[in-house]
């Protein structure tokens, strides 16, 4: 059996959707859900060069390489506001984030 | 088309991004010249907005960026938006101990975002765009840093916002792969002979993350928190020039790239503008915080918006436009109001203080009666104008937009009871204390604005018709 599309796609489909999971279901720490962000962002990656290689098209892997890029930027700004956070609170588990009820 | 042409087409985002790197490096060397940096931000604002409503027009790198009349009537509409929010945020923060030179900086840094959003004409850009407004408005939400409240706002925020972008990402990749393109017009071209099950699949992906962006109804539940727990002017800044950029995203994606399947996605777009109304309208009754009570008030008016694109027509594209410009001047002036008023150094943010305003401070309360008014959509506030072109192309457009025009009218009637409530508290109920002086800047934006609502509105709409008019027809929707 050879791997095609079809798996790539499922693969990323996936780790997709426990990333989203990660972040709905997840009541722990918060640190979980920028992994979580991270997964969901690396399973369009995935799917972008999967596509990319499938299509015999360089856009996909560009626009990959533009997700790591931004992927990486997330990354700091989230930690840095984390660090605010975890200033006020001195703490970071997900029931902390509760002052304005929603 | 040349390199050189292709950068003449982007000056706007280039007078942008250069300038914010050029404030960044002057203000990280004289730390003591906030104000001077936060006045180099409206000018280099003012210029990208002056290039734009000028500059050339046309298709540059590729089909990526796209100059027309639709990006230029939402750039410098954002532009001036933007520029507003500086003396307004600044001056706030000073007077609370936060003297940050970086504020003006992630202004100008978002507004290239959503300039880069509404001129996108691919899915990279577009998503480039999109994360570049969304960074730069999760660092102002939690810039009070001292204030557990900001940060728990910013970070809400963050991981609502990094949600929605990996949902549209996810849906471009798979826009990309099964329609073998990002570039909008080859998309088109794709989907022209039908749409794949693929293809639609990664358009609902791109509309739900979008319907994060712009606070739609079932993706509004990050809207209430982060507006209250985020600084007042922040908030004037974000719920105005990002719902205007995102919208128009909106519609140039849907116009330009899935033009012909506008069956596919009207009655989504209708569903999303019926749950927004219906959630913002009812929701917001519960609320005593205004900050809040006004997030419940975007939720319902994006969806008002949300029904004028869903119209799925040129006439459906102008009157978003228009709705949004008006929208902006009127939450943009509420919250610089919330953010003129403090008691005793407190700042004032729920109905109850909001008791026997009228006595205390009549031109603050006058604004926001005005800008409350138009909200509600009350003849002759620029709010009923919005509604009323809105609910006009609604009306043209087929049964199912019909009944979106009568339940948004419902929603409306609805929503009346808690503009009412804030008006009645402020004008017969007895003060309980005396309020702060305000501040000059807030005092001046709020009552400025106050003034577009009604009368300007019944002058500057003649306008803002033709080039709305002419805006939407750039977004290729007949």
């Amino acid at each position: 059996m050879s791997i095609g599309l079809a798996h790539y796609l499922a693969v990323a489909a996936i780790l997709f959707t426990i990333g989203v999971f990660g972040i709905f279901v997840n009541r722990k720490n918060i640190i979980v859900i920028l992994m979580s962000v991270e997964l969901i962002l690396l399973a369009v990656n995935i799917n972008l060069v999967a596509f990319s290689a499938y299509l015999g098209n360089v856009t996909g892997q560009i626009f990959a390489m533009l997700v790591l890029t931004v992927a990486a930027a997330e990354a700091a700004v989230g930690l840095a506001i984390l660090v605010t956070f975890f200033r006020n609170r001195g703490d970071i588990a997900v029931d902390d984030a509760s002052m304005m009820k929603g | 088309m040349s390199f050189s042409a292709d950068l003449g087409l982007a000056y706007p985002e280039l007078i942008l991004g250069i300038g914010a790197l050029v404030l960044l490096v002057f203000g990280a060397f004289a730390p003591k010249a906030s104000s001077l940096v936060g006045w180099g931000g409206v000018l280099v604002l003012a210029a990208a907005a002056f290039e734009a409503a000028t500059g050339p027009f046309g298709k540059a790198f590729a089909g990526g960026l796209i100059s027309d009349a639709g990006s230029a009537f939402a750039q410098v509409a954002i532009l001036a938006s933007s520029a507003v929010s500086i003396p307004l945020g600044q001056r706030w923060f000073q007077r609370r101990g936060v003297d940050n030179f970086e504020f003006p900086v992630l202004i100008v840094l978002a507004a290239l975002g959503m300039s880069m959003m509404v001129s996108a004409g691919d899915l990279i850009s577009l998503y480039v765009g999109v994360e570049l407004h969304s960074l730069a408005l999760y660092v102002l939400a939690a810039m009070h840093r001292d204030n557990a409240k900001a940060s728990e706002a910013g970070l809400k925020y963050f991981v609502l916002g990094a949600l929605s972008s990996g949902l549209l990402l996810y849906g471009a990749s798979l826009v990309y792969g099964f329609a073998g393109s990002t570039v909008f017009s080859d998309i088109a071209l794709a989907v022209h002979s039908g749409a794949s099950t693929g293809v639609l699949f990664g358009l609902v992906f791109l509309i739900c993350g979008l319907g994060f962006k712009v606070s739609a109804a079932p993706f509004h539940m990050w809207t209430p928190d982060v507006y209250e727990g985020a600084p007042t002017p922040v908030v004037a800044f974000f719920a105005a020039a990002p719902k205007l950029a995102a919208m128009v995203l909106f519609a140039r994606l849907l116009g330009q790239a899935f033009g012909e399947a506008v069956g596919q996605w009207q009655q989504v777009l209708v569903a999303l503008g019926l749950i927004s109304v219906a959630v913002g309208a009812f929701a917001g009754l519960a609320q005593r915080n205004l900050k809040r009570l006004w997030a419940y008030s975007s939720i319902a008016n994006v969806g008002y918006a949300i029904i004028g694109l869903s119209a799925g027509s040129a006439e459906g594209v102008q009157s978003m436009l228009i709705f949004m410009v008006l929208y902006m001047v009127d939450v943009t002036g509420f919250f610089a109001c919330l953010a003129a008023l403090r008691r005793q150094g407190r700042d004032m943010e729920t109905i109850d203080d909001m008791a026997g305003l009228f006595k205390e401070q009549p031109g603050i309360a006058l604004a926001m009666t005005a800008f409350s008014l138009s909200a509600l959509g009350l003849p002759p506030f620029s709010g009923f104008w919005g509604k009323f072109y809105v609910f006009k192309a609604a009306l043209d457009a087929g049964p199912l937009d019909e009944v979106a025009a009568v339940v948004g009218l419902v929603g409306s009637v609805v929503a009346a009871f808690y503009y009412l409530r804030l008006i009645k508290v402020m004008w017969f109920d007895d003060p309980k204390a005396a309020t702060d002086t305000p501040p000059i800047e807030a005092k001046t934006i709020g009552i400025g604005l106050a003034l577009f609502t009604f009368p300007v509105v019944l002058v500057a709409l003649h306008w803002l018709d033709g080039s709305a008019a002419q805006a939407a027809h750039a977004f290729g929707l007949g």
